[in-house]
């Protein structure tokens, strides 16, 4: 897909992701066991033949720069294109503002590369997407705009796009009558580069804070935005919950199939780790184990990521223990979430529940 | 150019014959070993651990495998604008051109590329053997004795004496003798295929044997003997870790199930001196609902239903509901079908063990390879 140029917008709410997202952006949050949020989006950007990417972060990036490094793990560390850090002209004040600002400083740099084409995407959506397919799709409709979306789901809240009888968006809304014809936006777009630039500036003249909102959902009456549907499987990471129990989701080995195969794999920071261990006391049901684990307790129902050491006698059920987290010898512990480099005492019980877990922050000793 | 003070040479050259049909298409240095690694890793990562950044590896039966395994270097960090590795096939001159005849021969052949590095030191290693070894250390050694040479020696079982090359030491460890495959020994410190030479004396013998036909071009018989016999001094390093030559299948079985130990003697969790490998792009594995996992090692991208007990499981291994999988290795890419019963096996790579199947059990170890590349297989439950 050389004529396809991957912008990955790091202007989302992180809002509901509480301490979770404290010292991270939501794109660096640690995913599945051995990922961080942003692996997602940029596989699918590089399953897809994309070659350039450019990151738009906004603000306390440091671990999601030190995650992405010169891109190599994403065969994206070229001597042309490749990936790019897109940073802001100034710091906005955390959670306020929109990515225009941002797309408006870096547009010069945008226009310059050698792309027709830009897609934009955010790091909230997990899923395995045919890119390749929808910017065929945008190409072939002859679309202004092609909004990646999927069908409404029955619980979503949010703004649906409507659609008008032509098939192309038409509006955003909160629909009175729910259709089945609603489509849930999933954070990608595709566009051309010129009309892209003709929209940021005219954003950025009229106060505009938000490319899709104020550039192309309020410009649909002169644009062709069409939709091309998804229908495979997607995790929007939208709270605290939603983080929590998509997660567990991967323990379906049809969605675990899905997610890590389907159109192409997920590509990772390599970390170098041994294989997991099981000792003679482990017992391990229905769960992932990344690399780097040591197991002695039980298991049930649980993710653990690289170097999770799991002491005799704990038991750990419905629960997401995120990297170089050490549970200690007859710690109990059931829907809980651990951060990174957070540590569970000897004894312990933690209970929390499927729609609030219990969350032990990083680096906390509990 | 700064220069370099130590380089380390590799021999990977070899087919290791007794490992069966797991070498059949790749050199030994290439044979899975520990869940994830290959065996070349571990020297690999020692250089790289040990602040050696100019490694040449000497490759010639079937190479092909292990060309595209070390790439750049990248994966140990030995991708570097100065030095790096270099893969050191045999080549063809103006004088024609020959196969490597020995060990000793194989670095003969390669003194114009060792010259242009212009070190002062030279570690030759072999790419057959797993431990962990801070080379940085025995070079000290070697440098505090002012020796000419250094053989990392270690202590075996004094019945296993007639495998290996056997240093007879003063009290000083100065070397008095080397016997290969002795028959009756009068030490027990082994050889160990770990050697630091001054290269200017070692390029000085490595000429004088080029130009004796009759010998065999090889460093325990013929180059280490010859420098104790001109009274060169060449002293023993006695390494006291692990350290095993995985050289039959019953050895590269035993070596693996030395890992699943409660405490190994060779941790690889160990962060402070990893093992660097290519790491497959896989996700997390799965454990089953049913499965039974104990006292094993399982790598990323596998997917277990069954029971498994005391074995190591590379990556992509899928193994079916039912089936038993005891004291075993199963190396990358193997499916085991539900209910089948394996046990004292080595399955190899990609191969695939039909529903009910019956494998190994009694006495030596199985080996089961997979005689062709299958077509590439979906993981499936």
């Amino acid at each position: 897909m050389k004529d396809l140029l991957g912008l990955i917008n790091l202007y989302e709410d992180e809002s509901a992701m509480g301490p979770l997202a404290g010292h991270r952006p939501l794109a660096a949050m640690p995913y599945a066991g051995r990922y961080r949020l942003i692996d997602f989006t940029l596989s699918n950007l590089v399953n897809a033949d994309v070659r350039t990417v450019g990151v738009l972060v906004r603000d306390k990036y440091r671990s999601l720069i030190d995650h992405l490094r010169s891109g190599k793990e994403w065969d994206l560390a070229r001597k042309r294109d490749g990936l790019y850090i897109l940073p802001p002209a100034h710091s906005p004040a955390a959670g306020n503002g929109g990515d225009i600002g941002n797309l408006y400083f870096n547009l010069d740099y945008i226009y310059a590369s050698s792309e027709d084409f830009v897609v934009l995407c955010g790091s909230q959506t997990v899923c395995n997407l045919p890119l390749d397919q929808a910017f065929h799709y945008h190409l072939s409709v002859g679309a202004d705009v092609t909004v990646i979306g999927r069908d409404c789901p029955d619980d979503w809240q949010g703004p649906c796009l409507t659609m008008d009888e032509d098939g192309q968006v038409a509006a955003l809304c909160r629909p009175e009558e729910p259709s089945p014809y609603d489509i849930q936006p999933m954070g990608f777009y595709i566009m051309s580069k010129s009309l892209m630039a003709e929209l940021v500036r005219r954003c950025a003249a009229e106060g505009g804070h938000d490319l899709f909102v104020d550039g192309v959902i309020k410009n649909l009456a002169s644009l062709k935005v069409c939709v091309f549907r998804h229908t495979g499987y997607v995790a929007r990471i939208d709270s605290i919950a939603a983080y929590f129990q998509h997660q567990l989701e991967l323990l379906h080995p049809s969605v675990w199939q899905e997610l890590f195969f389907r159109y192409g794999i997920v590509y990772t920071k390599v970390k170098d780790e041994a294989p997991a261990k099981y000792k003679e006391q482990a017992v391990v049901k229905n769960s992932l184990v990344a690399n780097g684990c040591i197991i002695e307790g039980t298991v049930e129902n649980c993710i653990l990521s690289r170097s999770v050491v799991i002491e005799k006698d704990a038991v750990v059920r419905n629960s997401i223990i995120s990297q170089n987290v050490r549970i200690g010898s007859q710690a109990r512990l059931s829907h809980v979430l651990c951060d990174k480099d957070s540590a569970v005492s000897a004894g312990r019980c933690l209970t929390g529940a499927l729609h609030n877990p219990f969350i032990v922050r990083k680096g906390a000793v509990v | 150019m700064r220069k370099k003070k130590t380089i380390a040479m590799i021999l990977a050259g070899g087919q290791g014959t007794r490992l069966g049909a797991l070498t059949k298409n790749i050199a030994k240095p290439a044979v899975p070993f520990g869940g994830k690694y290959r065996i070349i890793d571990f020297p690999l990562s020692n250089c790289s651990n040990s602040g050696i950044d100019t490694v040449g590896i000497l490759t010639q039966y079937k190479p092909f495998f292990l060309h595209s395994y070390v790439g750049i270097g990248s994966p140990w960090d030995l991708d570097r604008k100065d030095g790096g590795v270099f893969i050191l096939p045999p080549y063809t001159h103006d004088a024609g051109g020959e196969w490597y005849k020995g060990t000793a021969d194989a670095i003969y052949q390669n003194i114009e590329f060792i010259d242009q590095h212009d070190p002062v030191w030279i570690v030759i290693l072999s790419g057959d053997h797993i431990y962990k070894m801070d080379y940085s250390r025995m070079l000290e050694y070697h440098e505090a004795k002012a020796a000419d040479a250094t053989l990392a020696v270690i202590e075996v079982p004094w019945e296993d004496t007639r495998r290996f090359g056997i240093m007879n030491t003063d009290a000083d460890d100065r070397i008095i003798e080397f016997e290969e495959k002795p028959a009756k020994a009068k030490s027990n410190l082994a050889s160990m295929g770990v050697y630091i030479f001054r290269w200017q004396y070692l390029k000085y013998y490595l000429v004088r044997d080029a130009q004796v036909a009759d010998s065999a071009h090889d460093f325990g018989r013929n180059i280490i003997p010859g420098m104790i016999d001109s009274g060169q001094s060449v002293y023993a390093y006695r390494f006291k870790d692990y350290w095993r030559d995985v050289g039959t299948v019953e050895s590269l079985w035993e070596a693996n199930m030395d890992l699943l130990s409660d405490r190994p003697q060779l941790d690889l969790h160990d962060p402070d001196w990893r093992i660097y490998s290519v790491n497959p792009v896989r996700p997390p594995h799965y454990a089953g609902p049913n499965s039974r996992i104990n006292q094993s090692m399982v790598s990323e991208g596998c997917q277990i239903f069954g029971q498994v007990k005391r074995c190591v499981i590379f990556p992509n291994v899928m193994i079916g509901e039912g089936a038993q999988v005891t004291d075993s290795v199963l190396m990358p890419g193997v499916t085991v079908a539900p209910h089948a019963v394996i046990s004292r096996a080595i399955i190899g790579p990609d191969a695939v063990v039909q529903e009910n199947a019956r494998i190994g059990g009694d006495g030596s170890i199985a080996l089961v390879v997979q005689d062709s590349k299958p077509a590439r297989k979906g993981v499936k439950p």
